[in-house]
């Protein structure tokens, strides 16, 4: 009897093919410093596949399941996630940080598991042809500092010659990435421009607001993240520097990086590379099958909040790469290597954006071989004080190009150099 | 007058302004170090813990409600009501009074006699629990803390007005004060008039001199140790409530409130563990030491800008100035000098 047991469940075993689940580790940080920032995204980036899971049964059929790994923001704790999770047939990482993805983009690459780091990390790497397996659409910090002088450019009748541009900045690694970028363009369009370090965390920015108090710059851009938003927003209140002429890169730019001024908020804007609040039909399916439902990953509080946006819009952008991904290789039981060239053959259309529920959300655009930052298309989101709400005030536009462009070719140039890498596109 | 000399002037009473910010912070470690010997890691902790429970408390937040509804299956968040901010000051005290209890209770009583870095020790891992007890009591969300003590009598916060338009009428240009920075100055006044006061004419402020002086002593004429650390603690959570008010109004309520301490590092080191007036000198020379040398050397504006080191220097130029204080009075401006004799 016992042999006949075993026997058949072997056979039911042979029959039917084993579905492992489709793994989306999440490096998230909901402690520490960043964790007002790290929070909602991470619970943006569960929820989707939540939604995917309870609604469509997975992609393709395939369960997906989201292994989350707390990072703290630390990059050493970042890298111990990364090679913990790996082995549990990630598909994709999304480290949420710019130094967490330096250390693993020569990790990931000798690991053949892609990364995609949207809005973050090593601009550079939207060069594909040097690094095959990061990805930065849909758009980079170079695109931001590019997109922010165009809006200005369009605000001031294209004109900005004599402007005085302060830049407050993370005395880091992030908080330095536009610089070269905007030195570039500070030649071209002939604006002045300061630059105004704040050391971490943040906390004591006095000395910057009164330079910027004496200087009197015309406007004024914002590479933060953390309470150096806060702080800075307050400081700016503080000395009547005028909101709208205050412009922070979308991680400058969440609800809870200008509560805490109150109505002296008002007005501040901020660049960004998707849409915001929740008047998009996904929102009510994330309500119906995963808030309502109980299966939310945090307390469902967080749900059209610019950062929750955004972790929902990267998780969305990897969902689609990984039906790409089985589309392009016949099998719904995808690997890191086939997700790769899922992310690579991405696109993303209007009309399959409108069909996720979700129109308008981002711009439209492919990932090639040779480009893996997408369109690099910007757009400027301004804070109302009074409905305590962000709104889209300029569509997607795209960015210079032709300076961006030679930036790229330049570093990753010099890193293929480095590291002895082939082109990989040919 | 010439407007490079008051944007200097402006520099140095934004400095002295910053000091006293920083003094709040410094004057709960002297407190803990005077009374027992212990350098108290956890104070900036204790500071964000603070601000976080006046902030729930006054918001009707509940508290552990993750925790809560994970377990139980709830979507509780607030209780519905919102408490006025003098009411949630007296709750959050005695909040901290009970937190002062349970440190005594469950850590320094029973490390009684261990050696100083032993205890150094336990307050580091206080401090860590003391993070993530805030997190998981109040989350780990960024609350706009908004202080009243009467209806539009709000802890103010913007530009002096009043000093601007007076200095530009004197020297035909403005003039930056904050007024949460007037405001955290008065208060700091006060504070330590109310410290002074209670440690040199209360019969507990006596013992707690007496408990510094000499423990053994102490315990000899009756004093008993276990309720002066008590005070000790009470007094100092009471001191980090104060700092993380002045701190939390100006960034929001969230965890790098907790890393305030580090600027009240090099105020310690200049003004000595263990004096109060060297808590509030050393953060005033700290205060406008960075900020003037961030104006004449990390921007360049002093000297035909012949150093001009790119800014963010103020971090470590105060940690510069106060070992440079270190090399000419090791036990600082106001510490006490320990000889010990073989």
């Amino acid at each position: 009897m016992k042999k006949i047991f075993v026997t058949a469940i072997a056979g039911l075993m042979a029959a039917s093919p084993v579905m492992a689940d489709l793994v989306f580790p999440s490096l998230s940080y909901r402690t520490g410093p960043y964790a007002a920032g790290g929070i909602p995204f991470a619970d943006g980036y569960t929820d989707y596949f939540t939604l995917l899971n309870e609604r469509d049964g997975g992609i393709g059929g395939v369960k997906v399941s989201v292994p989350e790994c707390e990072t703290g923001y630390n990059t050493e704790k970042g890298v111990e996630c990364y090679e913990s999770t790996k082995g549990e047939g990630a598909l994709v990482y999304q480290p949420l940080s710019t130094g967490i993805t330096y250390q693993l983009i020569p990790k990931t690459t000798a690991d053949d598991i892609p990364m995609h780091t949207m809005g973050y990390g090593r601009t550079s790497a939207a060069n594909g042809d040097v690094f095959s397996h990061t990805f930065n659409y849909p758009g980079s910090y170079w695109n931001g500092a590019s997109g922010g002088v165009n809006y200005l450019l369009e605000t001031n009748g294209g004109d900005i010659s004599g402007k005085k541009i302060a830049l407050v900045y993370h005395n880091s690694a992030y908080g330095k990435e536009p610089i070269r970028t905007l030195e570039e363009l500070q030649k071209k369009h002939g604006f002045e421009l300061s630059l105004l370090p704040v050391d971490h965390p943040g906390q004591e920015q006095k000395s910057q607001w009164l330079q910027i108090r004496r200087e009197k710059p015309d406007y004024v851009m914002m590479w933060g993240w953390g309470v150096m938003n806060q702080v800075a927003i307050q400081e700016a209140a503080n000395i009547r520097f005028p909101m709208e002429n205050f412009i922070g890169i979308w991680w400058s730019g969440a609800e809870h990086d200008v509560l805490p001024a109150g109505d002296k908020a008002n007005g501040y804007k901020a660049l960004t590379f998707h849409n915001v609040g929740r008047d998009f039909p996904v929102f009510a399916d994330i309500q119906k099958y995963v808030v309502d439902a109980g299966k939310a990953a945090g307390a469902g509080d967080q749900v059209g909040n610019v950062l929750y946006n955004r972790g929902l819009y990267a998780a969305m952008l990897a969902a689609e790469a990984a039906k790409t991904a089985q589309e392009i290789h016949g099998t719904k039981d995808i690997t890191a290597s086939m997700m790769r060239d899922g992310m690579e053959a991405l696109e993303i259309t209007e009309e399959k954006m409108a069909a996720l529920g979700m129109p308008n959300f981002g711009p439209s655009f492919s990932v090639s071989c040779e480009n893996h930052g997408g369109p690099g298309l910007v757009g400027v989101t301004q804070w109302d004080a009074s409905s305590k709400t962000w709104s889209l005030i300029s569509d997607f536009k795209a960015t210079d190009i032709d300076v961006i462009g030679a930036l790229i070719a330049e570093d990753s140039g010099a890193y293929a150099s480095e590291n002895n890498i082939a082109s990989n596109c040919n | 007058m010439s407007e490079q000399i008051v944007y200097a002037l402006e520099v140095f009473a934004n400095g002295l302004m910053s000091g006293v910010l920083y003094a709040l912070v410094a004057l709960g470690f002297v407190l803990i170090y005077k009374a027992s010997g212990i350098f108290n890691f956890a104070q900036g902790v204790m500071a964000l813990f603070a601000a976080m429970t006046l902030v729930g408390i006054q918001n009707g937040q509940v508290p552990f409600a993750h925790l809560i509804n994970a377990v139980l299956g709830t979507h509780i968040h607030h209780f519905g009501w919102h408490i006025h901010s003098v009411l949630a000051l007296i709750f959050t005290v005695g909040v901290m009074i009970l937190l002062a209890v349970a440190i005594q209770r469950f850590v320094f009583r029973h490390l009684v006699g261990q050696e100083p870095i032993i205890l150094f020790m336990a307050t580091i891992g206080l401090a860590y629990f003391l993070e993530g007890f805030s997190d998981l009591m109040w989350n780990s969300e960024i609350k706009t803390l908004k202080f009243c003590v009467a209806e539009g009598t709000c802890l103010p916060q913007g530009m002096n007005m009043a000093i601007d338009e007076a200095a530009y009428n004197a020297f035909g240009t403005g003039f930056f004060i904050d007024n949460l920075d007037i405001s955290a100055a008065i208060v700091a006044v006060m504070l330590v008039i109310a410290l002074v006061a209670f440690s040199q004419y209360t019969k507990q402020g006596r013992a707690m001199r007496a408990v510094a002086d000499d423990h053994q002593a102490a315990l000899s004429v009756g004093i008993s140790l276990n309720f002066i650390w008590i005070l000790v603690w009470s007094v100092a959570g009471f001191v980090a409530l104060v700092a993380g008010i002045m701190w939390g109004a100006k960034s929001g309520v969230q965890f790098s409130l907790s890393l305030i301490a580090l600027k009240a590092l090099p105020v310690l080191m200049l003004g000595g563990f263990t004096s109060i007036p060297g808590a509030i000198v050393g953060g005033l020379i700290i205060g406008v030491g960075e900020k003037m040398f961030e104006y004449c050397f990390g921007t360049g504006q002093c000297f035909g800008g012949i150093i001009n080191l790119g800014g963010a220097t103020e971090n470590w130029f105060a940690y510069v100035l106060a070992l440079v204080f270190l090399v000419f009075r090791p036990q600082g401006l106001f510490g006490e000098k320990i000889i010990e004799r073989v």
